[in-house]
């Protein structure tokens, strides 16, 4: 994606122009997004028996939405603590989409890593901190970077896309998790399917009530996969890889070593996004744990380009709609699904964005391309 | 003829025996589960000649399990809008068909439809990435219909009900060594016949039309198909358009077919399931049909197990599983026959790349 240096040198346009340019298709892709979902909550409200209708609706939504994202220090913290396993779980999807890889598998690296946090958490409880916690944070990581590994090898060894085979390995995982959760790892005598406690290895609160460390990890994690990708040999050849394999190949690159090693990263960092939300909030495990955080990673990495830097902000976003949503459901009766909806409208405009940008009259479109395009970052391999 | 004796020498051979265990168990259980098996495999079936019809031509589509998810709620919402404007009306002698349900078909299809075309406007008009709209497609699937179900189901609204399926006479189905083949392919309702009729159908035609050859021609060599005057684009739209109808089909089948109700994220992976079977089918209608049959015995086998466990030593060893990794069955057989067969599956060479035309560039 650093396809961004004009080949003739151009008259500079001004600053407020330069900003427009960049700044004006996530505002009107995030404005229409809003509109149409506003659009969605009247017809539904006329689709629903015994609801009276009210104009004002969606703006009540918004306002409780936004209320429950940012209207409180503790709503902040709440979007942030959101925002870290989206964090997580963007980059896993961003890397391998620098390779060319389409990792739709989070989700599933998402449950091991809680699964592998979980088992090693309740085994260390009573250790010191010291050690627990950093034993089960990687636990959790070397089980989400396992179940990474399975498509990149199936991928290098026999062709099997990545795509069906990470969603596979999905639903492999939920039914592992009920299995294990009601079996060998249930409280014995407990009604329901339940862990022990992680106890000591949990993530430490260092922010209001609910702001774990993850909140600072989950930075740290965007850096240092912007300067693998970026100042590192393996990052350099992931790259490579992703841009042409062939020319790849080529140039003497173990392109098959790289495809499997992209892949068992990404499911790391899947993993760490399941062991930030499993030790960092939940502390315990039932047999129906799971997020919304796997599909709202590929969203994340969707809109931040695939840039690890810009996927802190793409978080945030989509951390704080899921932060707000519950205030949304209570103050306005409205589903918390309205979250889904608007991430795939902004995604669709987004991809629509060639259009927008001729309505716009923004010729500048290819300084800055928003979402992968499809010539590079997916390989051309069908599904 | 009794075989007891030697199916007793047989299963006794140390692990040899467990293998013709398992293949006894199969060849007792799947017959007289016939009619569920080919029942299973109707919605991939369905979903992967959508698959077939969009890859033939040069356009992948991940998108259709949204695209089934969508119709399945479409076919619930609109039964439960129409049905009472017919006053309700008992079930027909036919299928148990009603002027309601058809409607429900035909809203389910148009949808699809509509879905689909947004897909084919993304990757075909706009060249965005093809497996970045499906995705899109998914997303907004399972985030709509989640979204309006939560409201509709607040009033647990009554739907269209469902298709019956047809009951073949007791002669046919009581015949020696065939009977239960009648029972699986006449034992069965509207959607899951017309699906057997469309595989043929689609084979036929997509190998012996015009169509069909110029479908093929596209999406291994779009270039050369245009210089012989054919439109690329426009052939492409079309075939995306023509799936969303096999998609819809297979959503409606999910909601007034198979139950009579809806769930949020019922599909359960039967889209992408379908897109293995349409890849084991190597891109063939008949192909896509026998593969989907093969996913739904070891649907209805993971599920049989549960409920009647295999006798001897296969069942104790069948019994240290814990129940919920049965359900994997299927995901991990899709996994497996992708690793192993995908390497002698070739697809269309223009498979999944866009198509941009000399003059427009």
């Amino acid at each position: 994606m650093s396809a961004s240096t004009p080949s003739a040198p151009r008259p500079q346009p001004g600053l407020v122009a330069r900003a427009w340019a960049r700044l004006a298709i996530p505002l009107v892709v995030t404005v229409l997004a809003a509109l149409v979902g506003a659009a969605i909550i009247l017809v539904s409200e006329l689709l629903v028996p015994g609801v009276e209708f009210s104009w004002t609706l969606p703006i009540t939504a918004y306002q409780a939405l936004l209320e429950g994202a940012l209207g409180s220090p503790e709503a902040i913290v709440s979007t942030l603590a959101n925002s870290a396993p989206l964090v997580f779980g963007g980059l896993a999807v961003a890397f391998a989409f620098k390779a060319g890889l389409f990792n739709i598998g989070v989700q599933g690296q998402f449950l091991l890593g809680a699964l592998g946090a979980v088992i090693v958490g309740v085994w260390v409880a009573d250790w010191p901190p010291i050690l627990a916690i950093p034993l089960a944070t990687l636990a959790g990581i070397a089980a989400g970077a396992a179940w990474g590994f399975i498509p990149g090898f199936l991928k290098a060894v026999s062709g099997a896309h990545e795509v069906v085979s990470t969603i596979m390995l999905n639903y492999i995982a939920v039914a592992l998790l009920a299995a294990l959760v009601s079996g060998p790892l249930k409280v014995p005598g407990s009604p329901s399917p339940v862990t022990f406690d992680v106890g000591n290895a949990a993530w430490p609160v260092i922010l209001g009530r609910i702001g774990h460390i993850g909140i600072i990890l989950a930075p740290l994690a965007a850096a240092f996969v912007w300067w693998l990708l970026r100042r590192t040999t393996w990052g350099f050849q992931v790259r490579a890889v992703g841009a042409n394999p062939d020319a790849a190949r080529y140039a003497g690159m173990r392109t098959k070593r790289i495809t499997i090693g992209t892949m068992a990263f990404s499911g790391a960092l899947g993993g760490l996004a399941g062991t930030c939300v499993l030790l960092g909030v939940t502390h315990t495990m039932t047999s129906g744990f799971g997020t919304t955080v796997g599909f709202d990673s590929i969203a994340v990495a969707l809109l931040a380009g695939s840039e690890p830097l810009l996927v802190l902000p793409a978080a945030l976003l989509f951390g704080g709609m899921r932060a707000g949503a519950g205030l949304m459901q209570i103050k306005a009766g409205i589903p918390v699904e309205l979250v889904d909806v608007l991430q795939a409208v902004i995604l669709l405009f987004l991809v629509a964005s060639p259009v927008l940008r001729r309505l716009l009259h923004l010729n500048t479109a290819r300084n800055e391309p928003a979402t992968p395009r499809a010539t590079n970052m997916v390989p051309d391999v069908p599904v | 003829m009794d075989l007891t004796p030697l199916l007793d020498g047989l299963y006794g051979i140390p692990l040899l025996g467990i293998l013709f265990q398992a293949i006894g168990y199969l060849v007792a259980a799947i017959p007289s589960n016939g009619s569920n098996i080919l029942n299973q495999a109707t919605p991939l079936a369905l979903a992967a000649l959508c698959g077939v019809v969009c890859e033939r031509s040069g356009v992948v589509n991940i998108g259709i399990e949204g695209t089934m998810l969508i119709s399945a709620f479409t076919a619930w919402v609109v039964g439960i809008a129409v049905n009472p404007m017919f006053g309700n009306p008992a079930p027909g002698p036919v299928f148990g068909a009603t002027l309601p349900l058809l409607i429900c078909v035909v809203a389910a299809v148009a949808v699809a439809i509509l879905v689909s075309a947004l897909h084919a406007w993304l990757t075909i008009s706009l060249r965005a990435n093809q497996i970045i709209s499906g995705t899109i497609i998914n997303i907004f699937a399972f985030g709509i219909t989640g979204y309006l179900d939560q409201l509709i189901s607040k009033s647990s609204p009554a739907g269209a009900g469902s298709f019956m399926a047809f009951t073949p006479p007791e002669a046919l189905v009581n015949l020696p060594v065939v009977g239960w083949i009648f029972a699986m392919f006449l034992n069965q309702g509207p959607l899951a016949m017309s699906m057997i009729i469309l595989v043929i159908g689609l084979q036929i035609w997509l190998f012996r039309s015009r169509w069909g050859l110029r479908t093929r021609a596209v999406g291994e060599h779009p270039r050369a198909a245009e210089t012989v005057g054919i439109d690329v684009l426009r052939l492409r739209f079309r075939n995306v358009l023509i799936g969303g109808v096999f998609a819809g089909l297979a959503g409606a089948w999910l909601t007034i077919e198979a139950t009579n109700s809806f769930q949020i994220g019922m599909t359960a992976g039967r889209g992408f399931i379908a897109l293995a079977a349409m890849i084991m089918g190597r891109w063939t209608p008949l192909g896509a049909f026998g593969s989907a049959i093969l996913f739904a015995v070891f649907v209805q086998v993971s599920q049989l197990i549960k409920i009647a466990p295999p006798e001897g030593d296969l069942g104790t060893i069948m019994g240290s599983v814990p129940a919920q990794l049965w359900d994997a069955l299927p995901y991990i057989l899709t996994i497996v026959i992708l690793a192993g067969v995908v390497g002698r599956s070739i697809p269309p060479a223009a498979d999944g790349q866009p198509y941009e035309r000399e003059a427009a560039a």
